[in-house]
């Protein structure tokens, strides 16, 4: 397992085994749940079975006559000390924010929200005693839909807010001076193609459910917890429940993926939280799978009506997007901005001069939505690429040939959009085509015909996805003029340790994302030391007291930065030191491979292991040198992050039982540099699986009154080995120009591409036969309703799943 | 309660249990051993996968009672005592076939008891053959071409060692098949648990 070749030239750029790995494949992994304190005790939680009711009674008393059970309480018995949870993104002035106890305190807005709490000697003694809690509903009316929602005389969320519209946000390209107008652009159009695009509701569906233990030692108190944030939890439970930040470490331990589902401050956390203040001793809680389902954040949900206008010859000339987004009934970390994260990306990769992006969220008595593995940009990316190929089909052209008549040629770069974006690099044509030669595009156009030609029952769909993503987030100056809380900076600090070994803190999380190898590599290179002599901490405020956590592919693309800067200043730093070792001027050193030479001179140089020495004893340092060889560093990026790529999907479709195949699916991605090419691939595998999930197989179904019916892994059908096809990947190499890494993110990007490649080719096997759309997922039933639809010269695409 | 003996790992554990609960739950709050893990509460997900007189089994699926008398190997008792990996174990690190690791344990379990049984599957028999357990992570790519490695891996070391290997290590070392009975006649699971003894 250990790796212990010589160092043998870069590391960036080679295929390194992980790090990570180890403890991960023997079971010694630090999971939360598996830890266990002394005299801690087990949290159950008891949830609304209501979507929407006033708590008329609730008595825990009973409960506590129970065996082994410590404590029970409700949001009554801590209103005081339980804080709200916070939303750190009032994307607009006029945002309705309504409270959003942790345990509902007189009223419950969706099913599964927690009501009481017990604590027991163990799980099994807690989940017993939450039956013997008493509580009672009146129900209130319960509002789904969104457009329902938005109705004048609809029932309300919240009913003292007087209106379920938290926001609207506009974004006009006329208004902001960065283009033209929609409204002329459609008046001067020679083609309109609008269409009703639906983003069901998903479920993140990590696989680690979420845990958190807290433990509180005098007046500090420690907090373990499956997140994606360990430094935002920290910051945020400080300023929500009082508790001084420097008195509340945080520790993510390892944590078992995310996509955007741990990147929330939960009401368990800060319920549990509140419970071992109450007690004064350790507590843990870890939810089931339906608890996750039911009460993690959801992902998606939106409406999205979209209007495209162009030239007969295949200009478009401008898109207009009418959102309705899904909050759910509460507002969680960045609830308001998620869909606003795709709302710069309705243009995606292509030259459009009019822009108008239009959002309204709407509160629902639903579980609320949030970030999920793209967060916004895969609504764009889907409802751009469809519509692209809709206009296709109206204009009768090669739907590739329209995406190379309106897309940013290569020597265009940078390039500012009509959405005020301002793309460094890419080179799209590159992408395509390496991606049409692997796909045997034009042999699959020629099969499509014939099988069209002689009425097979399979028909052959080739979808494209030619997209483009914002990420590396986030330069602190535009999240402030979105009016988002925090900052986008990430820091990171490097230290050598006597004996020439290197730690490296980042403030980064990762859950999945191979940081600590991946780090090591960067670090390896820069300062000239072995993979394996370089140690990476992070997610525990006290030894990485600075961060912003993982999120939006910005680890490497920001993290990444900061922690070749820290590497620089140790550089510089142990220059005058390497100098005075080898009695020499400072100036004539330069520092290669590790070693600082005398320029011009091959003969033997002083490594940075030798300066750490050193620095060690100080014996013998130079006057007014500090005894230290560290470096720390925060990077606040200037702009974001625009991997891009062109995805291929090939489906069979059979048209008598609508059951969809996927034969092929290329994807060929410019993340720009790389650091590991292995761990590149294995994001755009996972990613592009999630993309192709939410084409084909998931959905989350409300029934009427608001239970969710897909509350399991029995219902929400996550795709398993058997239901994937093998990906063919490459990349081309377009370095980002504004760091001196070159990379681009790459964690979002196969899941932002690939749900409209998929769609597309669905819809693409079957627009011979009248279909123009496929709700999503294409389901056997929804694409065989869809054939029926068209056959009797109905437009939509089925409604049930 | 009732008294239960089983073999965890090479390790006998004796100990009483309430009867409803679960090997899993047994495993990893009596036994402490967490590297198995739960991942979901309906038998889909896999990430509890153990073996269970070599055979795998979702261990949320099993009581602790159904597995008295049995001979329980976890991940952590899949490595040689010295140290060396299991060629599953050794083929997952290779081949980049895992991510955030929470479905880690239970993939390797149940591959490993999917090539005890194929010694040389396609990669349709392998994806048909993990159906029971998910991954978020790699979209499973990369899972497939490990459990593909790793057979191939076991073949050319059983060919290489006709003998049964004297290892000390648990289960499914190549050359030493993992035990097809278990004291008292066989036992036979099926992918989801299903414990017929």
């Amino acid at each position: 397992m250990t790796v212990t070749e010589e160092r043998t030239g870069a590391e960036v750029g080679r295929d390194r085994h992980r790090k990570e790995d180890a403890r991960l494949i023997t079971g010694r992994t630090m999971w939360t749940e598996n830890l266990s304190l002394p005299g801690m005790v087990h949290l159950a939680i008891l949830r609304s079975p209501m979507a929407h009711a006033r708590i008329t009674n609730l008595d825990v008393s009973p409960a506590l006559r129970l065996p082994g059970v410590v404590e029970a309480f409700s949001g009554r018995d801590v209103a005081d000390m339980q804080g709200s949870l916070p939303c750190v993104w009032p994307v607009t002035e006029d945002i309705v924010m309504p409270d959003y106890p942790p345990l509902a305190v007189d009223e419950v807005r969706h099913t599964g929200e927690p009501v009481a709490v017990v604590a027991a000697r163990d799980r099994a003694s807690a989940q017993d005693a939450l039956e013997a809690i008493e509580i009672d509903y009146e129900p209130l009316p319960v509002v789904l839909d969104m457009e329902a929602a938005l109705a004048d005389d609809a029932p309300l969320v919240h009913g003292e807010k007087g209106t379920n519209r938290c926001y609207t946000w506009v974004l006009d390209s006329a208004a902001a001076g960065t283009g033209d107008d929609v409204a002329q652009a459609e008046a001067d159009a020679e083609v309109v193609v609008r269409r009703r695009f639906i983003q069901q509701r998903l479920i993140p569906s990590f696989m680690e459910p979420r845990s958190v233990v807290v433990d509180p030692t005098g007046d500090q108190i420690t907090v373990w917890s499956a997140t994606q944030v360990p430094h935002i939890l920290r910051i945020l439970l400080s300023m929500s429940t009082g508790v001084a930040e420097h008195k509340i470490r945080v520790i993510a331990p390892d944590v078992g993926g995310g996509f955007g589902g741990k990147l929330q401050v939960t009401p368990e956390e800060f319920i549990a939280f509140a419970a071992a203040r109450r007690f004064g001793r350790p507590v843990k809680y870890t939810e089931s799978r339906s608890e996750t389902m039911l009460s993690g954040h959801h992902g998606r949900d939106q409406i999205q009506d979209i209007t495209v206008t162009a030239r007969r010859d295949g200009t478009v000339t401008g898109i207009s997007a009418k959102l309705l987004a899904n909050m759910g009934a509460y507002l969680g970390i960045i609830t308001p901005g998620t869909p606003l994260l795709g709302a710069f990306m309705y243009g995606g990769i292509y030259k459009f001069p009019a822009y108008r992006l239009e959002c309204t969220g709407v509160f629902t008595n639903t579980t609320k939505t949030d970030a999920y593995r793209g967060a916004g940009r895969p609504e764009a990316t889907f409802a751009l690429e469809r519509i692209m190929d809709e206009l296709a089909a109206e204009l009768d052209m090669e739907p590739m040939e329209l995406r190379r008549r309106n897309w940013i040629t290569h020597d265009e770069f940078p390039f500012t959009t009509s959405a005020g974006l301002t793309y460094d690099s890419g080179n799209y044509e590159a992408a395509t085509d390496k991606a049409m030669e692997m796909f045997g595009y034009d042999d699959l156009r020629r099969e499509q015909a014939e099988r069209r030609a002689s009425g097979d029952r399979i028909q052959l769909g080739i979808g494209i996805s030619t997209y483009t993503e914002m990420c590396g987030i986030a330069p602190s100056r535009v999240l402030g003029q979105l009016r988002y809380a925090a900052g986008g900076w990430e820091a990171a600090s490097v230290r050598m340790l006597p004996t020439g070994k290197v730690e490296v803190v980042t403030g980064t999380s990762p859950h999945g994302q191979s940081h600590e190898t991946a780090w090591s590599q960067i670090v390896a290179d820069q300062l000239g030391v072995d993979f394996a002599d370089i140690e990476v901490l992070h997610g525990d405020t006290r030894t990485s007291h600075k961060g912003l956590d993982t999120y939006g592919s910005r680890s490497l693309a920001v993290g990444g930065i900061a922690l070749v800067n820290a590497c620089q200043k140790v550089v510089d730093k142990a220059k005058p030191i390497a100098a005075h070792l080898l009695e020499c001027d400072p100036a004539d050193l330069e520092f290669v491979e590790g070693q600082y030479r005398v320029k011009g001179s091959p003969g033997a140089g002083k490594t940075l292991a030798d300066c750490a020495l050193a620095v060690f004893t100080s014996h013998d340092l130079p006057d007014g040198v500090e005894p230290s060889l560290d470096g720390d560093a925060t990077f606040d990026p200037e702009n974001f992050s625009y991997p891009h790529g062109t995805h291929l999907c090939a489906t069979e479709v059979d048209t008598e039982t609508g059951r969809v195949t996927i034969r092929s699916y290329v994807a060929v991605d410019d993340v720009g540099k790389v650091v590991n090419p292995t761990i590149v691939e294995g994001q755009v595998h996972g990613g592009v699986a999630q993309g192709i999930a939410q084409a084909l197989y998931e959905e989350a179904i409300y029934d009427d009154d608001g239970n969710l019916m897909t509350g399991t892994f029995v219902d929400y059908t996550l795709p398993s080995s058997a239901d994937l096809p093998d990906f063919t990947t490459d990349r081309t190499e377009t370095p980002a120009t504004g760091h001196p890494l070159g990379t681009k993110g790459v964690g979002e990007a196969g899941t932002i591409a690939s749900t409209p490649a998929v769609v597309n080719a669905v819809v693409d096997a079957l627009r011979h036969l009248g279909v123009n759309d496929v709700r999503m997922p294409c389901t056997p039933e929804r694409v065989w309703q869809a054939i029926r639809n068209a056959q009797g010269n109905a437009q939509e695409g089925g409604d049930r799943p | 309660m009732t008294t239960i003996s089983m073999t965890v790992d090479g390790v006998r554990y004796d100990d009483d249990v309430e009867p409803r609960t679960l090997l899993v739950h047994h495993l990893r709050d009596r036994l402490g051993k967490v590297g198995t893990v739960v991942g979901c509460d309906t038998s889909n997900c896999g990430a509890c996968t153990v073996l269970m007189d070599g055979k795998s089994v979702k261990s949320c699926t099993v009581f602790a009672v159904q597995a008295d008398g049995t001979d329980i190997t976890t991940v952590e008792g899949l490595a040689a005592r010295d140290g060396e990996m299991h060629p599953v174990q050794q083929a997952f690190h290779e081949t980049h076939a895992l991510q955030c690791g929470y479905c880690t344990p239970g993939m390797i379990m149940s591959a490993v008891d999917l090539l005890a049984e194929n010694p040389d599957p396609s990669d349709a028999e392998i994806r048909e053959g993990l159906e029971g357990n998910l991954c978020r992570c790699t979209g499973y790519q990369n899972i497939i071409k490990a459990v593909r490695e790793a057979g191939q891996a076991m073949q050319t070391a059983t060919a290489a060692s006709p003998e049964p290997a004297t290892s000390d290590a648990g289960n499914g070392v190549p050359g030493q098949q993992p035990a097809a009975t278990a004291p008292g006649g066989p036992a036979h699971t099926t992918a989801v648990g299903e414990v017929r003894t």
